[in-house]
């Protein structure tokens, strides 16, 4: 991997706003969304359940189109998906009529890649999420952190930029969650990617993300981009964690407290 | 359940019937088992001039197979587009709710209209019999394929037709599968029904009306036996179709 390079722009969201016309009315899920998103970045969205935090994602990611503003990566205006870039979805989206090594593959079978040098990917992205004795099993042997395990190397090995990831761990459980933030900035920092995620866990923005983007409820928008200074390795139970949290988790109280007097 | 569990009230069936027949003693109502067996030993024997057990066999096996190609490749297609586009098919849909209740024989004097007696009639019947099954079943199995496998396909650029190959179908395979399979049972009552229509003349279900004429009801029974046979061993062959291609569907939960 290359040199991380701190200028250049991966994602650049401008005055993006998205509505939902719908029988009762208009909903506006997100409302003039600015957002930069450097190379080698890890970026979490982090909001009430309905900020449209989401729906900011799927149009990073091409599955929907803004109403109005635009969403580019790497300088080109986004209509459909970006080779530039993969999603991890929640759960489900792993194929379970294919192996874990067919499904790990299947970025690169659907780009055409040669089956040798196909099977040199899978094998390389299956070691490095630890499931590499697994290529053979279906996704129903697996455990729901398997799973996720897996869905994060098939979006690895069609070799992105970007990753966007959808609140990946929010069905695992507590433990296994905290085991796969671990693991998933392991795979991080080795492999220099910037990744832009999704959750509506302070707990797992903290420890995770260089910058938080916190959402209002709807419409979303933009309240505040949290740097966060915690140095890495960052340890859940020290002081200087606990404080931030508290200072993340104030912040949502007050918007969602607002929302709610409204 | 041990399997031969399941052979327990057939066995019991046969030695009612034997017991039946000896008490009755009249083969032109009820013959005795082992004159209907007979029949089964002597397959490829004439039966008064109508053929034999076996050509008779694959002369509705044959049309059968025809209509249901016939209505595969016109059924699964078009069950794929009104599944992957839900306003085409609710405009389709009232079409579809009123031809489908009518039954395949429903069909027989239009059919015989249109296109005379003989084989077009019949596979017409036959295609009419298996067309809906197939069709709403495929409706259904595309209509319900997730979401987020199609959103998965479309982030890793696949193609319209690589999304066709590598997700639609494989995903909507097990209710297409099971379209298929009753389809096929449909297919086969219609082809038995179609046969003992006037103008038949060949075909197991001619060969029982047929040999009703001369009050052979030893064969007439051999004749359904031997239906019954043809249907079950259709009806496992796509079990077992389904449940190697589609083995994930049930462990999958």
């Amino acid at each position: 991997m290359s040199e991380t390079d701190w200028d250049k722009v991966w994602v650049k969201v401008e005055h993006a706003t998205k509505q939902f016309f719908t029988k009762k009315g208009t909903v506006t899920a997100l409302e003039d969304v600015n957002l930069e998103v450097h190379d080698g970045e890890f970026v979490c969205l982090l909001g009430p359940s309905g900020c449209g935090k989401t729906t900011l994602l799927r149009m990073i990611g091409g599955l929907d189109a803004p109403t109005s503003g635009t969403v580019e990566i790497d300088g080109e205006i986004v209509d459909k998906p970006s080779p530039m870039m993969t999603m991890v979805f929640q759960e489900y989206s792993l194929y379970p009529w294919r192996t874990i090594a067919e499904n790990v593959g299947f970025g690169l079978e659907m780009m055409k890649v040669p089956k040798d040098k196909r099977a040199e990917g899978v094998a390389k992205y299956l070691e490095l999420v630890g499931l590499k004795d697994f290529g053979n099993s279906y996704p129903y042997e697996l455990s729901g952190g398997m799973r996720q395990r897996a869905a994060v190397a098939r979006a690895l090995a069609s070799e992105p930029a970007v990753m966007l990831m959808d609140e990946p761990f929010g069905a695992l459980d507590a433990q296994t969650r905290n085991k796969m933030q671990r693991e998933l900035l392991e795979i991080w920092e080795k492999t220099k990617k910037t990744i832009l995620f999704v959750t509506h866990s302070v707990d797992e923005a903290v420890f995770l993300a260089d910058k938080i983007v916190i959402l209002t409820p709807r419409p979303g928008r933009i309240h505040e981009i949290y740097e966060n200074p915690l140095p890495r390795p960052r340890d859940r139970t020290s002081v200087e964690f606990a404080s931030l949290r508290k200072k993340v988790l104030q912040v949502i109280e007050e918007l969602e407290q607002e929302n709610a007097n409204l | 359940m041990k399997w031969y569990t399941k052979l327990i009230l057939p066995v019991a069936a046969v030695l009612i019937w034997e017991i039946a027949a000896i008490l009755v003693n009249n083969p032109y109502i009820l013959p005795r088992v082992e004159d209907v067996f007979a029949v089964f030993l002597t397959p490829f024997a004439d039966i008064y001039g109508s053929g034999s057990l076996v050509s008779n066999a694959v002369v509705s096996i044959t049309r059968v197979v025809t209509g249901f190609v016939i209505a595969c490749v016109i059924a699964v297609p078009l069950g794929i587009i009104l599944g992957r586009y839900p306003r085409l098919e609710n405009f389709c849909d009232g079409l579809i709710q009123i031809l489908r209740p009518i039954p395949p024989m429903a069909w027989v004097p239009l059919s015989l209209a249109w296109f005379g007696i003989g084989m077009t009639s019949i596979v017409f019947i036959i295609v009419i019999g298996c067309f809906f099954p197939i069709l709403v079943n495929t409706i259904d199995g595309v209509s319900r394929v997730k979401k987020s496998w199609l959103e998965t396909a479309k982030i890793y650029q696949a193609s319209d037709r690589q999304v066709l190959s590598k997700v639609l179908l494989q995903a909507a395979g097990p209710a297409i599968c099971n379209g298929l399979r009753l389809g096929f049972g449909i297919a086969w009552m219609s082809v038995v029904a179609a046969e003992m229509m006037p103008g038949a003349s060949s075909g197991l279900g001619y060969l029982i009306m047929y040999t009703y004429n001369f009050g052979q009801v030893h064969i007439i029974i051999a004749g359904m036996i031997a239906i019954g046979i043809i249907g079950i061993a259709a009806d496992q062959l796509f079990r077992i179709l389904q449940k190697k291609k589609f083995a994930w569907e049930a462990l999958d939960k």
